[in-house]
C-alpha cells in the first residue's frame, strides 16, 4: 500500500504557473476583439487547452503522477473529442 | 460457530483512494461533455446568434470570475503543499482564502443571474419564446452549464470546508492528507471546466 | 498491496457474526459477497416482474385488435418492460451480482476496494428501482414514451416521464461508482505477484465492463436532465419549434445506451469464457486474444452508436460510418466464439447443467449477431428498423446472450456460494424447455419483422396472426420453465446436498477455497500462479 508518496510542489512554482493562466487569460480575452473567422474556436480552445494542461499538471499534479494516470486521463480527452468529431459527420453533412 | 473477532483492517491505501477520485473526475469531465457537445452542435449551427448572445455577458465579471478560480486553485495547492510541510496554519489560511474566493465567484454568478432574471430571461420565460432560436440555445445552454458548474462550486467548496475542518482536528496531517488532496483535485475540476466554460460563454466572436 | 496475511480460522460468510444480526446484517454488510447476493435477489424478483409485462404483451398480441387492455396501457407496458429490463436487471447484471462475489476472490483479495462505496451502490439502486416503481403510479400515469424516452414525444407527452427518467439517473449513479469500485479493485488489490496477464478472464471482462460503467453513463445522466430540463422550462435543445433538434437527443441517448449494451453482454462473454473449459477439462484457448478482445470490444463499442439511427435523418456520411464500425466491432466477439470453439476441440466434455447454458449461449448468441449483421448494414436496416426483426435480434443477444450466460453462471457457481447443490435432472430439463420456449418465442419475430410486423404496435394485420400465436405459445414455455429452473435454485441453495469445494474440477482460484467462502475470501495467503488456469 503506497501512502505518502505525493511530490510536495514549492510554493514558488505554483505562484508561477498562477501568473503563466493568468496571463493566458488575458491572451484568450484580448484575442477575441481580433477578427479570426473560422478559426477563433480553435484558437480559443487551444488557449483554454493550454491552461487546462498546466492546470492538470502542476495543481493537479499529473506531472509527478505514473505513467498509468497520465495515459488515462489523455484517453478520456481523446475519447471525448472522438465522440464530438463523430457526431459532426452527422451534423456538417446534413 | 466461535464468536470470532474480524480483524478489520484500518489500512489506508491512499493511492486507491487517490485513483477512485480521478476516476470520479472522469465522470465529471464527461457529464459537462455532454453539454459541450450540445454546444458546439448549437454553435456551429447559430453562430452570429451565439455571437450575439454572449454580448449580453459581461465579459469583466467573467474574468474577474476566472481570476478568482484560478487563484482559488492555487491557494488550494498550496494548502497541501503547507500540510506536507506540517505547517497547519499556513494550511488553514489557504483552504480559508480558496473558500472565499469561491464565494466570490458564487456572488458574481448570482448577480449575473439576477440581472438576466431582472430582464425576462430566465429558462422556460415567456421573453425567451420570443427569440430567434439560436439565442434561445445560447440562453438555455449559458443556464444550464453555468448552473451546473455552479453546483458543483458548491460541492467543492462543501468538500473543502470539511477538509477544513479535518486539518484543525489533526486528522487530514503531514503523514495523512489524501482528504485534502481529494478535495483539491475535485477543486481543480471545477476550475479546469470554467477555463473552458469562459471563453466559450464569452468570448464568442 | 504488501500487507502481513494473518491465518483466520474458516468461518462461512454467511454464518459470520458481526455488528448485526438478522435483515440489518444484510442491508448494513460491508462484505461483497453478501452485497452479490442482495443484488441478486433484487434482480430475479425485478426479473420475474418484467417477464409478467413482458406475458401480458405477449396475451395482448395474440390477437389483432384489444385482447386484454387498451393502447395507452400498452405502451405503458412496454416501456415499463424496457425500463426494468435494461436499467435493473440487465445493465447491473452479471457485474454487480457475479462481479461483486467473485472479482475479488479471482485476484486474491479480501474485498473490494471501497466496500462502503459498494454497499452504498446498493442503496442507490435499491432507491432507483423505488423512483421507478413510483413513476408507474403517480397521477399523471405510467410513461409511455418507450425506455428510449425519444423527443420530441417524451419531452411533450404527459405522463410521468420526470419520474422515471429520474430513476434511471439515480440507477445510473449506482452504476457508475460499482464501475469506479471494480476499476481500483483490479488496480490496487491483486494478491502478490498477480500481474494483469495472470489474472483470470472473468477479470478482465469485469474490467473492461467496469471502464464501460464509468465513462459512458454520465453522458445518460447529462441527456435525462437535458430531458427533464426540456419538460420542465423548455430549453429547446431537442425541439424543433425552438431551434433544437430531435435527432441530438437520440445521439446523446445511444452514445451511452449503446455501449451499455457492452455493459450487459461483456461480463457475460467473460463468464461462458470461465465455464467452458471447466467442462472440458482443458486450459481456455487464447488467454490474450480474450483479454484484449473484451478491451477492443468496449473501446470500438463507443464508436458505433449511431447504427440505432440510420433511418433519423442522419447524413450519408455518418451512415457510412457507422456501418463500416458496426463491422468492425463484431470481429473481436467473434475471436471470442473462436477461441471457445477451439478450447472445446479434443477436450473433455462434461454436459453438466452450466455447460449446457454455455453451449446454447455460443448458439443464441450468434443468432443474435449475425442478425445484428443485417441490422447494421444500411441498405438492410431500412426494411426492418422498428420492427420485429429489432426485437427478436436484441432479445436473442440480451436473453439469449446475457440471460443464458447469468443463468450458466448461477448453476456454476451457486455450489460455491452457498455450499449446496441443486438437483441437476431437473436443471437439465428446465434448461431444455427454457430453450424450446425461448426460441418458439422469438424466433417467429424474425419473421414477422421481415414481413413487416412493426414494434411497440398494440395492433396489427390479421396476415401476422400465426406468428404472433406461436410467440405467445413460447412466452409461456418459456416462463414455465424459468420458474422450474429458479424453484430448482432455491431449494437447492436452501436444502440441496453439501457440495464440495471443486465440484466441477475447475482450475481457477475460486474452487481452492471452501465453500461457501469464509468472511474475507482467504484464510491462508493465496498462492498466486502464472497461468490463472493452473490451480488444482
Amino acid at each position: 500500500m503506497a501512502n505518502n508518496t505525493t511530490h510536495t510542489t514549492e510554493y514558488k512554482v505554483l505562484v508561477r504557473i498562477l501568473l503563466v493562466l493568468m496571463f493566458l487569460t488575458f491572451v484568450t480575452i484580448s484575442v477575441t476583439s481580433l477578427n479570426l473567422g473560422a478559426f477563433s474556436v480553435t484558437v480559443a480552445l487551444l488557449i483554454a487547452g493550454v491552461k487546462g494542461f498546466f492546470v492538470l499538471s502542476y495543481f493537479m499534479h499529473l506531472k509527478y503522477e505514473n505513467l498509468l494516470l497520465r495515459i488515462l486521463v489523455a484517453l478520456v480527452f481523446v475519447l471525448f473529442a472522438v465522440i464530438v468529431l463523430i457526431t459532426f459527420i452527422d451534423y456538417a453533412y446534413r | 460457530m466461535s464468536e470470532k473477532t474480524v480483524h478489520v483492517e484500518v489500512h489506508r491505501d491512499d493511492e486507491a483512494s487517490k485513483l477512485g477520485m480521478w476516476l470520479f473526475i472522469f465522470t465529471e469531465l464527461l457529464l459537462f461533455g455532454g453539454l459541450f457537445l450540445v454546444y458546439s452542435v448549437f454553435r456551429a449551427e447559430y453562430p452570429s446568434n451565439f455571437h450575439e448572445g454572449s454580448l449580453e455577458l459581461s465579459v469583466t465579471i467573467g474574468a474577474i470570475n476566472t481570476i478568482a478560480l484560478l487563484i482559488s486553485s492555487m491557494t488550494v495547492a498550496m494548502a497541501l503543499t503547507a500540510i506536507q510541510k506540517d505547517n497547519k496554519k499556513l494550511a488553514l489560511a489557504l483552504i480559508s482564502i480558496t473558500l472565499i474566493l469561491a464565494t466570490v465567484f458564487l456572488i458574481n454568478k448570482y448577480v449575473e443571474w439576477g440581472a438576466k432574471f431582472e430582464h425576462g430571461l430566465y429558462p422556460g420565460s415567456p421573453l425567451m419564446k420570443y427569440l430567434d432560436r439560436g439565442h434561445l440555445l445560447y440562453f438555455s445552454l449559458y443556464f444550464f452549464m453555468t448552473g451546473l458548474h455552479a453546483l458543483h462550486i458548491i460541492v467543492g467548496m462543501v468538500l473543502l470546508t470539511i477538509c477544513l475542518f479535518k486539518v484543525r482536528s489533526g486528522n487530514v496531517n503531514s503523514k495523512s492528507y489524501i482528504h485534502l488532496e481529494n478535495g483539491a483535485l475535485y477543486w481543480h475540476l471545477v476550475d479546469l471546466i470554467w477555463i473552458f466554460l469562459f471563453p466559450l460563454m464569452y468570448l464568442i466572436n | 498491496m504488501s500487507e502481513e496475511f494473518e491465518k483466520t480460522e474458516y468461518v462461512s460468510y454467511l454464518e459470520h457474526k458481526g455488528k448485526y444480526t438478522g435483515i440489518r446484517s444484510w442491508i448494513y454488510t460491508l462484505d461483497h459477497k453478501r452485497i452479490g447476493l442482495l443484488y441478486l435477489y433484487a434482480i430475479i424478483a425485478l426479473f420475474f416482474v418484467g417477464a409478467i409485462l413482458g406475458m401480458l404483451m405477449r396475451i395482448e398480441l395474440v390477437k389483432p385488435g384489444e385482447t386484454i387492455m387498451k393502447p395507452q396501457t400498452y405502451n405503458g407496458i412496454f416501456t415499463v418492460h424496457g425500463i426494468i429490463m435494461i436499467f435493473m436487471v440487465v445493465i447491473p447484471g452479471l457485474s454487480v451480482v457475479f462481479g461483486n462475489f467473485f472479482l475479488p476472490i479471482l485476484i486474491g483479495a479480501k474485498d473490494v476496494a471501497f466496500p462502503k462505496l459498494n454497499r452504498m451502490s446498493w442503496w442507490i439502486y435499491i432507491i432507483g428501482c423505488m423512483l421507478a416503481v413510483a413513476s408507474q403510479f403517480m397521477k399523471d400515469g405510467p410513461p409511455d414514451a418507450g425506455w428510449s424516452f425519444y423527443a420530441p414525444y417524451s419531452t411533450t407527452t404527459s405522463t410521468n416521464v420526470i419520474m422515471a427518467t429520474f430513476a434511471a439517473f439515480v440507477l445510473g449513479f449506482s452504476s457508475i461508482l460499482t464501475g469506479l469500485n471494480f476499476i481500483v479493485t483490479i488496480h490496487q488489490m491483486r494478491a502478490p505477484g498477480m500481474k494483469f496477464m495472470n489474472m483470470p478472464l472473468f477479470a478482465w471482462a469485469i474490467y473492461a465492463t467496469a471502464w464501460t460503467q464509468l465513462l459512458a453513463t454520465p453522458i445518460v445522466g447529462i441527456t435525462l436532465l437535458m430531458l427533464i430540463a426540456e419538460r420542465l422550462f423548455g430549453i429547446g435543445f431537442f425541439n424543433p419549434d425552438l431551434g433544437g433538434d430531435p435527432v441530438l437527443f437520440e445521439h446523446l441517448f445511444w452514445i451511452y445506451s449503446h455501449p451499455a449494451v457492452y455493459i450487459m453482454i461483456l461480463p457475460a462473454l467473460g463468464v461462458i469464457t470461465e465455464i467452458i473449459p471447466t467442462f472440458c477439462q482443458k486450459k481456455i484457448y487464447g488467454y490474450k486474444a480474450i483479454a484484449f478482445s473484451s478491451l477492443a470490444i468496449a473501446g470500438v463499442g463507443f464508436l458505433v452508436w449511431g447504427h440505432h439511427m440510420f433511418t433519423s435523418g442522419m447524413s450519408d456520411q455518418a451512415r457510412w460510418f457507422f456501418s463500416f464500425l458496426t463491422f468492425l466491432v463484431a470481429v473481436p466477439s467473434a475471436i471470442k466464439v473462436f477461441n471457445w470453439l477451439a478450447t472445446m476441440y479434443k477436450g473433455s466434455i462434461d454436459l453438466k447443467p452450466p455447460f449446457l447454458y454455455a453451449l446454447s449461449f455460443i448458439f443464441l448468441f450468434t443468432i443474435g449477431g449475425t442478425t445484428g449483421l443485417l441490422l447494421g448494414s444500411v441498405a438492410t436496416n431500412i426494411q426492418v428498423h422498428d420492427t420485429a426483426f429489432v426485437v427478436a435480434h436484441f432479445h436473442y443477444i440480451i436473453f439469449g446472450g446475457m440471460g443464458f450466460a447469468f443463468f450458466g453462471a448461477i448453476h456454476y457457481w451457486l455450489p460455491k456460494m452457498y455450499g449446496r447443490m441443486y438437483n441437476m435432472k431437473r436443471a437439465t430439463t428446465a434448461w431444455v424447455i427454457i430453450f424450446i420456449g425461448f426460441n418458439l418465442l422469438y424466433f417467429p419475430q424474425f419473421i414477422l419483422g421481415i414481413q413487416g410486423m412493426p414494434r411497440r404496435y398494440f395492433d396489427y394485420l390479421p396476415q401476422f396472426q400465426t406468428g404472433q400465436i406461436i410467440s405467445t405459445v413460447g412466452g409461456f414455455i418459456l416462463i414455465t420453465g424459468l420458474i422450474m429452473m429458479v424453484y430448482n435454485l432455491v431449494q437447492g441453495a436452501r436444502k440441496g446436498e453439501i457440495a464440495p469445494a471443486n465440484p466441477w474440477h475447475g482450475s481457477t482460484l475460486e474452487w481452492q477455497i471452501p465453500s461457501p467462502p469464509s468472511l474475507e475470501n482467504f484464510d491462508e495467503a493465496p498462492v498466486v500462479k502464472e497461468n490463472p488456469y493452473d490451480y488444482e
